[in-house]
């Protein structure tokens, strides 16, 4: 059915043989800050209008780092107003359709997460689910929603996740790497549980995003410091849940890090493994090699792409992440999207291609239709 | 090399940018002041239109905290990632060598010459009266 659509779908009626795509990372925007608040019940939606909200997204709120052209692609701006994704037709005619997507998974970076008052978190989150099914889902079965939960209220966050776990049109837990505790504490194990009963992975968006200052001296000065600093959250994330057994207690749990880099990943699982060696003694509750468990939990997706000098460097890179744990995606429509034909600079065999662009995606995210795995956690 | 008349002036206004084709080939053409450049209408590095791009001058500085921007020299930056080049080499401002774009010869004509040239006209019929880009490729 999809591909019959696709091949209906404007840039994909090409002869050449295109790799179907999974896009891992796309940022849907609300139209307008009514839109929002109309996903809101009565009293958060007073409550917004009445004292505000502070927002990761640029068009709505104020970003902590501004950034040129909002952070924006600057041709995607949709012809019939609003911001960039905020349109489904335009993302669907520049994105879906001129890429040949077969599937999209949504990132919607929901004030939510960002709450000091958590009561508000969880109902922005609820909001930016319901929206999701409306505006995006629902309409375009292309794409798939990321179960925005308020990582800070976990009790919440289980409610969330399964009044919603049925719904296959959620691939994924959303919550944001940059927590008020390290990423491993208990205080957040029932949404990993929880999410590793319906098996649904979770996935941490590094980028922009967070209740914590993004270095750990603080606030970097500019942009430029903060686009690099999103591999920390993601590292600083990976190691705590390791460290504090968050594995040993979940063993179906799967984490997806997003758009955090990953050429740091190898180094830091080979250091990783090393420390291990020597200092077991203060972690004696760890089961594994840290390397084990994160060959066991762990995808990371590719965008913004690593650019050695050399290409072929590249080639090493992607092999010791591993071509089995990288998800592609464009982070559509940030500045720093990634083209599917072009990011890689590098000649891709045609089963590593596969691997990256769609396959990897489709086990993980059980695109296929593969039925849930119902385990104990 | 063949003169190919893409547009009418008038359709290129000073601070303007718009893609052209030329057979299969996109190309950018600027007009920065009254000044015409023309390069391909391909970022090198991941292939967006770099006729969506924000034409600026480049921001220098000696020291931080003192800053200027050299409105002698403007560039075009890719709408994607914003690589910065010079609309007139087609080189880029962090890797020249490396990161380039080509770069093709762009004149304004009078309706009334175009007739003598040896020019390749596709869609277009000219007014004397007006004046038309061509670029050469």
């Amino acid at each position: 059915m999809t591909q019959e659509l696709l091949a209906k779908a404007k840039g994909a009626t090409d002869d050449r043989a295109r790799t179907m795509i999974v896009d891992c990372d796309i940022h849907p925007a609300y139209t307008s800050q009514a839109e929002m608040l109309s996903y809101l019940p009565l009293r958060w939606r007073q409550h917004v209008q009445e004292f505000g909200l502070f927002s990761a997204n640029p068009l709505m709120g104020a970003l902590p780092y501004p950034r040129m052209n909002h952070g924006m692609r600057r041709d995607s701006y949709p012809a019939a107003g609003g911001p960039p994704a905020s349109d489904l037709a335009f993302l669907q005619e520049q994105l879906l359709d001129a890429h040949g997507i077969e599937y999209g998974i949504l990132q919607p970076l929901s004030p939510g997460h960002l709450m000091s008052n958590t009561a508000l978190g969880v109902a922005l989150c609820a909001g930016t689910n319901d929206w999701q099914i409306d505006k995006w889902t629902g309409p375009e079965p292309r794409l798939k929603g990321s179960l925005s939960v308020m990582q800070e209220d976990a009790q919440a966050s289980v409610t969330e996740i399964q009044a919603r776990a049925n719904d296959r049109r959620f691939v994924q837990v959303a919550i944001s790497p940059r927590t008020l505790e390290p990423a491993g504490r208990q205080r957040y194990w029932p949404i990993y549980e929880a999410a590793a009963h319906y098996d649904l992975p979770v996935a941490m968006h590094s980028a922009a995003f967070g209740s914590r200052a993004n270095t750990g001296s603080g606030w970097a000065s500019f942009y430029i410091e903060e686009h690099f600093a999103f591999s920390h959250a993601a590292q600083t994330a990976l190691v705590s849940m390791i460290f504090e057994g968050v594995f040993d207690a979940f063993p179906h749990l799967k984490v997806v890090l997003v758009e955090g880099g990953f050429a740091w990943f190898p180094a830091m699982v080979w250091r990783l493994d090393r420390e291990w060696e020597r200092h077991r003694r203060e972690v004696p509750h760890l089961k594994r090699r840290p390397s084990e468990y994160i060959r066991d939990h762990v995808w990371l997706t590719t965008q913004p792409v690593e650019e050695p000098p050399l290409s072929s460097q590249l080639d090493d890179i992607l092999r010791w992440v591993g071509m089995d744990r990288l998800l592609f995606s464009t982070d559509y429509p940030h500045w720093d999207f990634d083209h599917p034909d072009y990011a890689f600079r590098l000649p891709l065999s045609p089963g590593d291609r596969a691997l990256l662009l769609r396959e990897n995606a489709v086990k993980l995210f059980r695109l296929d239709g593969a039925s849930v795995e119902r385990r104990g956690a | 090399m063949t003169d190919h008349v893409v547009c009418a002036l008038s359709e290129l206004p000073p601070g303007k940018a718009k893609r052209v084709m030329i057979g299969t080939r996109a190309i950018a053409v600027f007009n920065v002041d009254g000044k015409l450049s023309a390069i391909a209408d391909r970022c090198p590095h991941e292939g967006a239109s770099l006729s969506q791009g924000q034409v600026g001058g480049v921001i220098v500085s000696d020291r931080p905290g003192e800053y200027r921007v050299r409105t002698d020299m403007k560039m075009v930056r890719c709408p994607w990632h914003g690589w910065e080049f010079d609309m007139d080499t087609g080189k880029s401002w962090c890797d020249p060598a490396r990161m380039k774009t080509r770069s093709f010869g762009v004149k304004i004509c009078p309706g009334a010459t175009l007739e003598e040239g040896s020019y390749s006209l596709e869609v277009f019929s000219v007014s004397l009266q007006d004046e038309y880009v061509v670029v050469t490729v």
